[in-house]
């Protein structure tokens, strides 16, 4: 039986010594904090033209945030690559030749890969909190005001949730390329469009992004948005549990299928 | 040593392996022989557990694979040179994997070394050539020093050198005592490497014995009978002592003889006796690679047709000597099966060519010859 500990430091060092995790988890980064500024930016010089509504419902918080939706898209190649790259390179033979039990191989990856993206997640949204909340200038709020820190906390977690429900797609498709031939439509376009359509955003509001997207937020139903059946923690529950489906299932295929 | 029992897989309807059973004794190379998809990769995925028997088990030292513990120390394998992620460089993709085992990073150096890659370690896989990755592959089998070692296909796009160090690690491991498992679909590398076989087709058993015994079992051995070209009259005459000696006669498509049945002193005789000069008289073994086409000639899946270029090429003219036009003097002697891999045709001569020579062209075989009959064999393999 080959110790968790071995395959964890194994796992660490296949994720260190490629460059697309670099270049994936720096984009994540960059893209969301950039973007996140500059929306902050464009919503204080023109804060006056919002209608009262969504003037009396600002999130400072949820503002700086708003850069999420490209920069998630990063974390899910992350993701995917992880998990996928072991399929279209074959070296998946490779590795369970190695560690023939197929639970400590797929969790101690899935747990390297998520802590990684957690880590990179959780100083994406802090950096992304403080550049944004400098750039609202009067509107804008500090980590100490009532429900900040977590939603701050609560955007690391995102990040790192939206990786991990990628890895386990792509365990269960065992394909990169058709992973996120799903995965990134589905969270750019699909779950952004239902959202927006109205009998279908009652579907949507469960959808792993929009669930748990809604930690981020300090003021409930932020800038005009629906009003959603669960709170913050329970739409993070809700996320938990597809992330928890995603990875169950990549086990499962795993398991049952030839390598 | 790995035991099979029963061993089945079905991929839906197909049936890619079926029935087979065998043990892999240590201390011996045991070459893996069948032709392309007759089961042998199958086949050892399912002794690593990466695929799972449709029927019947496979263990290594009595432990199905996936409940081995510490497997990489006690299994080696190379399964697919180009099984690695690209843009990881040999020695970290090496180093991912000794960490599996617990096994020091000092160790990949040392593989790196043994292996010869010592220079490009750092570099990524994704230059490698074939050669370079079946190198890495092997380097990985080394890792753990393990007992019991798998190689698939190991000198496919190595150059000669690579092939001669691949087959001295090959007895070198084995010697050692472990067991080494290799497969190939190349009889001739077999023959030079492994001291014992183990013969699949269509995923079924053919033969399970030693090298030696393979050989002598397979083989068909024959003389090769040359008569002046000049005078036929000799060749008939020579063909009828040989038969009425008991000697079964073939004829070669460039008229010589194929004789089985006698040894060659007495052929020499023979020829003596009946006043029949002869140009050529040479021994011939069939080699393990014809042993091994004529055992997997039925199962072999994959089998190329003539490229017959219909539409590219001009309508022949009638008349015009072609494919199949019966040869201008008949053979008293039957001919030689020139299909099914019986024998080689004689060298020079390409029985699946155009036009069948005259029996008067000068064959480069044929070639008039200091004295006869020649004692030294020409071409025995």
């Amino acid at each position: 039986m080959a110790a968790a500990s071995a395959v964890l430091q194994s796992e660490w060092t296949k994720i260190r010594t490629v460059s697309s995790t670099v270049w994936t988890l720096a984009s994540a980064l960059l893209v969301t904090v950039v973007m996140s500024a500059a929306l902050c930016a464009l919503f204080k010089s023109t804060f006056d033209d919002l209608n009262e509504v969504e003037q009396a419902t600002f999130d400072p918080t949820f503002a700086s945030f708003s850069g999420m939706i490209l920069g998630q898209l990063a974390m899910v190649v992350f993701g995917v690559l992880v998990v996928g790259t072991e399929y279209s390179s074959g070296m998946i033979r490779t590795s369970l030749a190695a560690v023939p039990q197929r639970a400590t191989f797929l969790f101690s990856k899935i747990a390297v890969a998520g802590g990684l993206a957690l880590v990179v997640g959780l100083a994406t949204s802090f950096l992304s909190f403080f550049l944004g909340q400098a750039l609202l200038g009067e509107h804008r709020t500090t980590l100490g005001a009532d429900n900040v820190l977590r939603a701050v906390v609560g955007g690391g977690l995102y990040m790192g949730l939206i990786a991990i429900f990628s890895m386990g797609v792509a365990a269960m498709l065992r394909s990169s390329m058709l992973s996120l031939g799903i995965l990134v439509p589905f969270f750019f376009l699909i779950s952004q469009i239902l959202s927006a359509v109205p009998k279908a955003k009652e579907v949507a509001r469960y959808f792993p992004d929009q669930a748990g997207s809604k930690i981020m937020q300090v003021v409930p139903d932020a800038m005009g948005t629906e009003k959603a059946p669960y709170g913050p923690w329970g739409g993070l529950g809700i996320m938990l549990i597809w992330v928890a489906a995603a990875v169950l299932g990549g086990y499962l295929v795993m398991k049952k299928r030839d390598a | 040593m790995i035991e099979a029992v029963g061993l089945t897989k079905r991929y839906g309807a197909k049936t890619a392996v079926y029935n087979l059973s065998f043990q892999v004794r240590p201390g011996v190379v045991t070459g893996f022989l069948g032709p392309n998809g007759s089961g042998k990769s199958t086949t050892m995925r399912m002794i690593l557990g990466l695929d799972r028997p449709s029927a019947g088990h496979v263990t290594i030292g009595g432990h199905p694979f996936r409940q081995l513990p510490n497997a990489p120390r006690q299994v080696g394998a190379l399964l697919d040179a180009k099984a690695v992620h690209g843009g990881r460089s040999a020695r970290s993709h090496l180093l991912s994997l000794a960490q599996l085992a617990g096994i020091p990073a000092q160790r990949v150096d040392e593989v790196l070394g043994v292996v010869g890659l010592q220079d490009v370690a750092k570099r990524r896989s994704k230059g490698f050539s074939l050669g370079m990755g079946q190198r890495l592959g092997i380097a990985a089998a080394l890792l753990g020093d393990p007992q019991v070692l798998l190689f698939d296909e190991p000198v496919n796009g190595l150059d000669p050198e690579g092939i001669l160090w691949v087959r001295n690690l090959m007895k070198k491991l084995a010697s050692e005592g472990r067991t080494v498992f290799v497969s190939s679909h190349l009889m001739s590398e077999m023959a030079l490497t492994a001291d014992h076989l183990i013969v699949i087709g269509r995923g079924q058993l053919l033969a399970d014995m030693s090298v030696t015994d393979f050989i002598s079992a397979n083989s068909a051995d024959f003389a090769r009978v040359r008569t002046p070209q000049t005078e036929p009259a000799q060749r008939e005459k020579l063909t009828a002592a040989l038969m009425e000696a008991g000697g079964q006669v073939l004829s070669e498509p460039d008229g010589a003889l194929r004789v089985t049945g006698l040894a060659l002193p007495r052929i020499s005789d023979l020829a003596h006796d009946a006043d029949v000069r002869l140009w050529e008289l040479s021994p011939h073994q069939a080699s393990l690679e014809e042993a091994y086409m004529r055992m997997t000639q039925n199962a072999v899946d994959y089998r190329s047709t003539e490229d017959q270029l219909a539409h590219l090429q001009a309508p022949q003219q009638p008349g015009q000597p072609g494919y199949g036009m019966p040869p201008q003097q008949q053979p008293m002697a039957p001919e030689a099966p020139q299909q099914g891999w019986y024998a080689p045709p004689p060298p020079g001569q390409n029985p699946y060519a155009g036009a069948p020579q005259a029996p008067t062209a000068p064959s480069p075989y044929a070639a008039p010859q200091p004295a006869a009959p020649s004692d030294t064999p020409k071409d025995a393999r």
